[in-house]
């Protein structure tokens, strides 16, 4: 019974891939990438990479080594990072948290757009792990993590004092 | 029959020049034909036509108030400085009342701020309030990658690269927040648009942040022929699709089957549909009658610029 299943399937399959024109080697994988055309959208989400734009140790390495941050967590209800969002990344075999500094996405007037994703790792009280970032931030950052800190909580102000310049 | 000549006149002018750009509605059609004028022969032409249609219009009992041959010869020159105040040619996305209100207020921005004449490939500076900002204003200089919609919420999208990060902001042309724009180098590109400077090197969009304004020592603005070379893929966007003039090494960079699909979606019948023309022009009568709206008051603010800047 499961033997004919499967057969009737088989033949189903390569059918389809003889009318789509495909060998039926590699089929699927052929199916997936003819049918994508459009541009990607370049959202921060879980599983995607980050520059990090800070002269800490442990970015240093990880940018260097060709094994850039990966987002495991972002924190906040959609999933989906922008600008001041914080992050749970996977750096070097650890779980470091990041904020996001910027996004190569497509954003709102006056919010600057950038050419990669940008990200400075901070410990879990908020305190970044560099001395300085070395890339411009968006200003909209100083009103964002403004709102972000309270008394009780993390203080993310300090990523402010260790950026160069605001955009 | 007298407006379908004079449209076609028009766009015979204008050479017709179109190009589908992705997802963006403004670019598609009324600041697409941004192109350099055309030549000495098509002009000729140009006049014969035109010449016709004056005839025929003549015939007809109804004679527009506004003097034919003046407008409509600097009217073309004015069409693609102010592109924003022309609407949208497509059908379903015309609002006469709605542009004729919005181009009421647009004048009145203008009355309160300068907003220079600039074309995709120009490099300007901006400033703005900001109330992120510690001082609570921004600049930004950057070169114009692309003009978008018309009408109020026309805007501009500066690219510039600074500290060897590629950075974009998008800005609005009739925003109360801009202080001031600033044209620091007036010219045109080939292309309508300069997205692909994206997946160029960084030399490309390079401008120093205290770049000062060059002098200009003519009135027209120059077309500038430089040709981009892209860096190697991935891209952020198909680039190979379309026919850009100011891409230099795109063949090199491409499959056998890239270049098999870009040879595909070419579409050199364009230029003969006439029916697309039609879709994407406005009737040379509503661009005559907008000047004839606009004229004065754009003039006379230029000029009252002028003499501020002498």
């Amino acid at each position: 019974m499961f033997r004919s299943l499967l057969l009737v399937f088989e033949r189903r399959a390569t059918t389809m891939s003889v009318l789509l024109n495909i060998r039926s080697s590699g089929c699927s994988s052929a199916l997936w990438r003819s049918f994508h055309s459009s541009p990607t959208t370049h959202r921060l989400q879980k599983l995607s990479r980050l520059r990090v734009v800070d002269n800490s140790e442990l970015g240093k390495q990880a940018m260097m080594e060709g094994k850039p941050p990966k987002v495991i967590h972002v924190y906040n209800k959609t999933g989906i990072g922008t600008v001041g969002d914080v992050v749970l990344c996977a750096v070097k075999g650890m779980k470091k948290k990041g904020v996001i500094v910027g996004c190569k996405a497509q954003q709102p007037s006056y919010i600057p757009r950038t050419d990669s994703n940008n990200v400075v790792l901070i410990d879990d009280n908020g305190a970044p792990l560099g001395t300085r970032i070395v890339v411009p931030v968006p200003a909209s950052l100083r009103t964002i993590l403004k709102e972000k800190t309270h008394a009780k909580g993390a203080d993310y102000t300090k990523i402010l004092s260790i950026a160069t310049r605001f955009i | 029959m007298a407006s379908c000549l004079s449209r076609l006149c028009l766009t015979s002018r204008l050479g017709g020049k179109t190009m589908r750009t992705i997802g963006c509605r403004g670019l598609n059609t009324s600041h697409i034909s941004m192109m350099p004028k055309s030549s000495s022969s098509e002009s000729t032409t140009d006049n014969s036509v035109e010449k016709e249609s004056s005839k025929k219009r003549g015939k007809s009992t109804q004679v527009p108030s506004y003097e034919q041959g003046k407008v409509s010869r600097s009217g073309v020159e004015l069409r693609f400085k102010y592109p924003e105040m022309f609407p949208e040619p497509h059908m379903i996305w015309r609002n006469p009342i709605k542009e004729k209100l919005e181009r009421k207020d647009m004048l009145a921005r203008r009355s309160r701020i300068y907003i220079p004449e600039f074309y995709v490939g120009s490099v300007l500076r901006v400033s703005l309030s900001n109330f992120h900002q510690a001082d609570k204003t921004s600049t930004f200089v950057g070169i114009c990658i692309q003009r978008n919609e018309c009408g109020l919420k026309a805007n501009f999208i500066l690219r510039n690269v600074i500290d060897n990060l590629g950075v974009e902001v998008k800005i609005e042309l009739y925003d109360p927040r801009l202080l001031k724009i600033e044209v620091l180098r007036l010219e045109k590109r080939l292309d309508t648009h300069l997205r692909y400077l994206r997946d160029a090197p960084h030399e490309f969009s390079t401008f120093p942040l205290d770049m000062k304004p060059e002098i200009r020592r003519t009135d027209d603005v120059p077309l500038n022929r430089i040709k981009v070379k892209l860096n190697p893929r991935p891209w952020t966007e198909n680039w190979y699709k379309y026919d850009f003039k100011g891409i230099d090494n795109i063949e090199d960079q491409i499959t056998n089957k890239m270049n098999r699909r870009r040879i595909q979606l070419r579409k050199p019948w364009e230029k003969y549909d006439m029916m697309k023309t039609y879709r994407e022009t406005l009737p040379e009568e509503e661009i005559n009658e907008i000047l004839s709206e606009i004229k004065e008051d754009v003039e006379e603010h230029e000029q009252k610029h002028r003499r501020r800047i002498n």
